[in-house]
């Protein structure tokens, strides 16, 4: 492989580290919103009324829905890519597509749930 | 502890797929592990091969695994690491060609010293000729101290071979090179600071740690690569994340 064909593998490695590090940071703090959420919510009881009561039309819970699934759809995904390299060998670009296009897939569901709550 | 009169030790014989040989070798007050190979060697069979040069901790070319465990075989006492049965057990380093019996080829460790640009590269003068003026380099300032934190490697390679990383990717560069990478990123002569977190950045780099700290562990000099290593992460890290790279 040529020198500058590996710098360009290792830069988007690199991006790739970035993101997870940065997604872990945000999921640090959704995951504790999401968690008193949950505890909150089901005192009483959960009903559907309740969730979209919550929900609906509200544009901060859209946005941190949003952001919450990205997050943690590229964080898997980048997550599951480290540990498939370093215990099956799975590397390269095409395992790296794959991977990345997994995170984006598991974001979009979220996404669209989110986005069907809020309409 | 009631010590045995005679150590029960197996040595690896052979290349990679090679096997263990047993010896019977008198247990003496002092004996280092290197004493009982360089007595296996002189008095039972001298086809064993195997490394070393000083004898007290300056060169790093006797470490070996004993017990399962990387170490300078001439810095370790026998009492230390043998149980009541006094059974020994010697292998090559891990993570590296055999050559033959207890002997590793280190030149995949040495290679990716290389590959990770280990060598100081002048700022001042490119060419390599001596700069006009001392480069002034105040000792409490933090790139030194950083510096000087990791420069007593000897380069022994026993971080190398403890490291899970290595066996899991063989392109891996391993705690050493980074560490010395670390060195001359902090290095405010050098001139190659670009090009170098180039060469350590992706999976092959810094990026694949776990910060599971075998080497600062087991490093014989007591350095810590694994801080190294995320001193290499933290300023790519930034460098990423602001375009400065």
């Amino acid at each position: 492989m040529s020198d500058t064909s590996q710098a360009r593998r290792a830069r988007g490695q690199t991006h790739l580290w970035v993101v997870q590090r940065v997604t872990a940071m945000l999921l640090a703090v959704a995951v504790t919103v999401h968690l008193v959420t949950i505890i909150g919510a089901v005192r009483g009881g959960l009903s559907a009324g309740e969730i979209l009561g919550r929900l609906q039309g509200h544009e901060g819970w859209l946005i941190f829905y949003v952001v919450f699934a990205l997050a943690a759809g590229l964080h898997g995904a980048i997550g599951l890519r480290a540990i498939a390299a370093e215990t099956i060998g799975l590397r390269g670009r095409a395992a790296d597509i794959t991977w990345l296009a997994a995170g984006l897939a598991t974001a979009a569901f979220g996404i669209r749930a989110a986005i069907g709550l809020y309409a | 502890m009631a010590e045995a009169a005679s150590l029960k030790v197996s040595v690896w014989r052979g290349g990679a797929d090679g096997g263990f040989a047993r010896y019977e070798v008198p247990a003496r007050a002092n004996q280092t592990v290197l004493d009982v190979v360089t007595h296996i060697q002189r008095e039972i069979d001298p086809s064993l091969a195997y490394r070393f040069a000083c004898r007290v901790g300056m060169c790093g070319s006797c470490a070996m695994t004993v017990n399962g465990r990387a170490r300078w075989t001439c810095r370790t006492h026998v009492r230390k690491v043998v149980d009541a049965d006094g059974a020994l057990e010697l292998r090559p380093l891990a993570n590296l060609p055999v050559i033959r019996d207890l002997a590793a080829d280190l030149a995949p460790f040495f290679d990716k010293w290389q590959r990770a640009k280990g060598s100081f590269q002048p700022k001042d003068a490119p060419d390599g000729a001596v700069p006009e003026e001392f480069a002034v380099v105040p000792p409490g300032s933090k790139a030194r101290r950083e510096a000087d934190a990791g420069i007593e490697c000897i380069g022994c390679a026993v971080c190398y071979a403890s490291c899970d990383v290595v066996a899991w990717n063989p392109d891996y560069l391993g705690p050493a090179a980074m560490n010395r990478a670390w060195t001359l990123v902090n290095d405010v002569r050098d001139g190659a600071r670009a090009e170098r977190l180039e060469a350590v950045a992706g999976d092959a780099g810094c990026h694949s740690c776990h910060s599971t700290q075998s080497c600062t562990e087991r490093c014989p000099k007591n350095l810590d690569p694994s801080s190294a290593i995320a001193g290499l992460k933290r300023t790519l890290f930034w460098d990423t994340l602001l375009g400065r790279r």
